[in-house]
């Protein structure tokens, strides 16, 4: 027959027996006629294995892999080669929602072991099991604030946000019926901590939104914002790359009640904007307001320790509409990427990534400024790995012309003519660094 | 599969002073991290310090004590769980795809026709116009659909469509996402014979219904014949038509959601067309338009330039905004392209039939032993209610045999367990997917097993309650789970 249908024809004829049908058409006698298509699909026909592989390989070598000088967002950090050997392992792979705890404690330890991990580097109490990526985790967010908020219902976000970011929260917002207020950023390319505080005295606000580093790659200082917002019963949500919380002040650190974002940055490949993941952390007091997955430990019959999904009275599954989030699937295998990841780079390494990434960055941003062709858009600045500035021409000829030479330099800074924000890691060579200039 | 519990945390290995992980050298002096003037973290990570061969052996361990589908058989009611083909990840792991989301159009040519092909590709499964392939997993296809919906009624000034029709019989996230998306939620009861009760809907229809919500077949399998009628009543009173494309499969080739009458669907790419389900995603769930909505499609767009002669991201302003940061899960489209590729249009109807015929073949040799509640014709699955009385006791007989303890009891024979206690109108649902990837022989065998444990359910009732006996770990303790709970290792 065909490689993935294991039916031989006496195995057909078999079963249609006992079903009492005579042939497979049977099987849809209760669908109306008009419905049905009564013609062969208009899609490509049938390839073997050396066509796939031929076509879909062709298709990837379409693609130009650029030596990447981009973040905003997606950061080219190393992934080692334990990682995906790990991911290969088909016991993870092929499985589902572990719902049978006692077949799918592999499934559920990473997932506990990624908790664990996610919530000590924010710095909060508990962490859920993933969301879809760091834009939708941070809608979830405000959703989350709105729903823990007592007749509240607005919620301000910076404008520091990554723009791709900003737009999926307001498309949240916009449809849940949220009043998102977005907050311009300062002319130092900071939180407008002053305006945000004010918004907050007016005793309406359920959440406040935060990124760290911010769109231009700039490290904030969110010192007395908890307290204040805590003041006037707001919630405070951080976005913070994930890899930076390493060495960064963690959420937790800033008193924050969630922290978000992309944890793309701990050992998952770049892979065109996904699979990623979201995550998502808070303090223990939010838990019944908490999306998605919640893996925690107990015991079984014998009293030997074991995992299970559990609080599962806020999902959707039992709670339909009244659910805490309509999520159902959401990244778990990622979750194993980051696990075996952390597991691997341990606290020092994290570190160490952190200053090699810096450190590139660094070097890249003294050697752009000194072609005379850039000049700084937010001066003395701090930045970790990541920063704009502003090119003395066309970004858009000059970020063509370096495509063309292998280079992706930086993305353009949306609503910023002229300037563009570059991000380096630990993958960054000197010699890449000083062709790129070069190039310039 | 390993029965020997494993059980070890990461955590639990680690000891200092060891490390997994090599770097380069520093090549850039002078710049340190001490020189960030503010915001550094302060307190130490409890992160494992582990060798490389202690995390590689730990994760082997663990996923030892895995159970997926190439286990075994995995008849998880709702989920298709389909053979994942192992082409289709060495495809999906090409670096000429591991490329910044960011990457110029000009320099993504072959990721961004990729997308499109498989875009044109669902359209003409699916009998619709278009497809977006951003969303993340199907409970964000059905929000992104319930978001065009919406875009759809206010572009047109028709500001008072606040509420969605589900049936009884749904899934949760429909609801769920409906309530996400902003819209008040109306249910509407199924007939004795499961499926939609058009008497029950018609008074349920005005000039407040956005949509109504439908998979076809419903949860319980069973085809809803009355579609053509009931697609007429809700668009007659001005609403759109949305299909959960989560039971897609069987009617692959025979019956295109289009067709029947669907104006907006998603499609879970990690059911109906085999991309694994990783434990609980990465999923899919591209949402397809009828023609007219395209428009309100998320952004970006994957459009062809005609003029051009080059695919392009496209930001549309009349589009309901955006669901994801990039293009959705691309590493799962990949997947879903190498599998329909594969497939072309001689197999893809087949897996269709197929995996009605697995079902109804599992239903008829196991109708002795367990109760059909609606006894026809089903689609890609069905549902039992429980144990016949005979062999599992009066339902309403504290110890009867439940299907929680069929449940558990199957893993001891090296099955997964099907959906238990979905969809909410019988008790003791016990819902049975095979999908067709499965043999005869598979389901024979699976088949002797569901007898044998009727057959031990009355011989033997205690056994069967406190299964699984031959499983890594035995029954949780799940209300411990909750009264005291623990979700990090710290809290251990």
């Amino acid at each position: 027959m065909f490689k993935y249908f294991p039916h031989t024809p006496d195995d057909v004829q078999k079963m249609l027996d006992v079903i009492g049908v005579s042939n497979l058409d049977d099987l849809y006698a209760e669908v109306p006629e008009e419905l049905k298509l009564h013609r062969e699909l208009d899609i490509p026909s049938a390839k073997s294995e050396m066509e796939v592989r031929r076509i879909i390989e062709g298709l990837a070598a379409e693609n130009k892999r650029l030596v990447c000088f981009a973040g905003a967002g997606c950061y080219d950090h190393y992934t080692p080669s334990l990682v995906p050997f790990i991911a290969a392992r088909s016991e993870f792979s092929t499985s589902y929602t572990p719902y049978q705890a006692e077949i799918s404690q592999g499934t559920l330890q990473y997932i506990f072991e990624y908790q664990t991990m996610m919530a000590d580097l924010t710095g909060m109490d508990i962490s859920n099991a993933s969301m879809y990526d760091g834009s939708t985790a941070t809608a979830e967010a405000m959703l989350m604030c709105v729903a823990s908020a007592k007749k509240r219902n607005k919620v301000v976000i910076s404008a520091t946000f990554q723009p791709n970011v900003i737009r999926v929260v307001s498309t949240y917002a916009k449809f849940h019926g949220v009043e998102l207020v977005v907050v311009p950023a300062t002319a130092q390319g900071t939180t407008d901590l002053d305006a945000v505080r004010r918004m907050v005295e007016a005793d309406d606000v359920a959440g406040v939104i935060v990124a760290q580093p911010n769109r231009y790659g700039i490290v904030e200082d969110f010192d007395g914002l908890a307290a204040h917002c805590h003041a006037h019963k707001t919630l405070l949500a951080i976005n913070t790359v994930a890899s930076a919380l390493g060495v960064l002040k963690t959420p937790g650190e800033w008193d924050a009640d969630i922290a978000c974002g992309d944890a793309q940055s701990l050992g998952i490949p770049m892979g065109y904007g996904g699979p990623y993941i979201g995550y998502l952390c808070t303090k223990e007091a939010l838990i019944r307001k908490m999306p998605g997955r919640l893996v925690g430990a107990t015991t079984d019959v014998e009293g030997r320790r074991a995992f299970v999904l559990t609080m599962q009275a806020r999902e959707q599954h039992i709670r339909r509409e009244k659910a805490t989030s309509n999520i159902c699937t959401a990244q778990g295998f990622m979750c194993l990427y980051v696990a075996a990841y952390l597991s691997i780079m341990g606290e020092e390494g994290l570190r160490e990534v952190n200053e090699q990434s810096h450190a590139a960055a660094r070097y890249l941003h003294e050697s752009l400024l000194a072609t005379g062709k850039f000049s700084e858009v937010f001066p003395g600045q701090p930045f970790l790995n990541e920063f704009t500035l502003r090119y003395d021409g066309c970004t858009c000829e000059l970020r063509k012309r370096l495509a063309e030479a292998g280079f992706l330099a930086g993305v353009c800074t949306e609503g910023m003519e002229g300037c563009l924000t570059f991000a380096a890691t630990e993958t960054r060579t000197r010699q890449e660094i000083d062709k790129l200039v070069s190039l310039i | 599969m390993n029965n020997v519990y494993y059980g070890k945390l990461i955590f639990e290995l680690s000891k200092p002073g060891r490390r997994g992980y090599s770097l380069p050298k520093n090549e850039f002096d002078g710049y340190s991290l001490e020189q960030l003037p503010v915001a550094r973290r302060e307190n130490k990570t409890l992160l494992p310090e582990v060798d490389e061969l202690t995390v590689a052996r730990h994760y082997t361990n663990m996923s030892n004590n895995n159970f997926g589908v190439d286990t075994g058989f995995y008849p998880l009611g709702s989920c298709t769980m389909k053979y994942n083909p192992k082409v289709n990840e060495e495809l999906a792991a090409l670096q000429g795809f591991n490329i910044h989301p960011s990457t110029p159009d000009c320099a993504a040519q072959g990721a961004l026709k990729l997308y499109d092909e498989v875009q044109r590709t669902l359209a003409e499964i699916s009998g619709l116009s278009r497809f977006t392939l951003n969303p993340y997993a199907g409970a964000h296809g059905e929000l992104t659909g319930l978001m065009v919906i919406g875009t759809y009624h206010r572009q047109r000034g028709d500001v008072n469509r606040t509420k969605i029709i589900v049936p009884d019989s749904a899934h949760g996230t429909n609801p769920a996402s409906a309530a996400v998306a902003g819209f008040q939620i109306v249910q509407v009861k199924s007939t004795a014979q499961g499926t939609v009760d058009v008497e029950d809907l018609k008074p349920l229809l005005g000039p407040d219904i956005a949509g109504m919500m439908m998979t076809n077949p419903n949860t319980l399998g069973l085809f809803e014949t009355q579609i053509p009628e009931i697609a007429r009543l809700v668009h007659e009173c001005g609403g759109l038509m949305y299909y959960d494309g989560a039971n897609l499969n069987p009617m692959l080739g025979v019956c295109r959601p289009g067709d029947m009458g669907f104006d907006v669907m998603h499609i879970n790419l990690h059911k109906t067309f085999s991309t694994p389900h990783g434990g609980g995603g990465p999923g899919s769930g591209p949402v397809g338009v009828r023609a007219g909505l395209e428009h309100c499609l998320p952004n970006p767009q994957v459009v062809y330039n005609e003029e051009k002669g080059r695919y392009e991201q496209h930001f549309d302003e009349e589009s309901l905004g955006s669901v994801s940061g990039f293009l959705g899960n691309f590493g799962v489209i990949i997947r879903a392209y190498a599998y329909l590729l594969t497939l072309g249009r001689e197999n893809v109807p087949m897996a269709g039939r197929l995996s009605v015929l697995n079902a109804n073949y599992i239903k008829e040799r196991l109708r002795s032993h367990y109760k059909l509640p609606i006894d026809v014709v089903c689609k890609h699955e069905f549902v039992f209610d429980g144990l016949r009385e005979e062999y599992g006791g009066d339902h309403h007989d504290a110890e009867h045999v439940t299907t929680l303890d069929v449940a558990k009891r199957l893993l001891d024979y090296g099955y997964h367990a099907p959906t238990i206690y979905f969809p909410l109108l019988f008790h003791e649902a016990l819902m049975i997917e095979p999908t067709e990837t499965e043999s005869k022989d598979t389901l024979d065998a699976f088949i002797d097993v569901m007898i044998r444990i009727a057959e031990e359910a009355k011989s033997d009732p205690k056994m069967v309650k406190s299964a699984p006996h031959n499983t890594p770990i035995r029954r949780l303790d799940d209300v411990k789970a909750v009264k005291e709970p623990k979700f990090t290792f710290k809290a251990l």
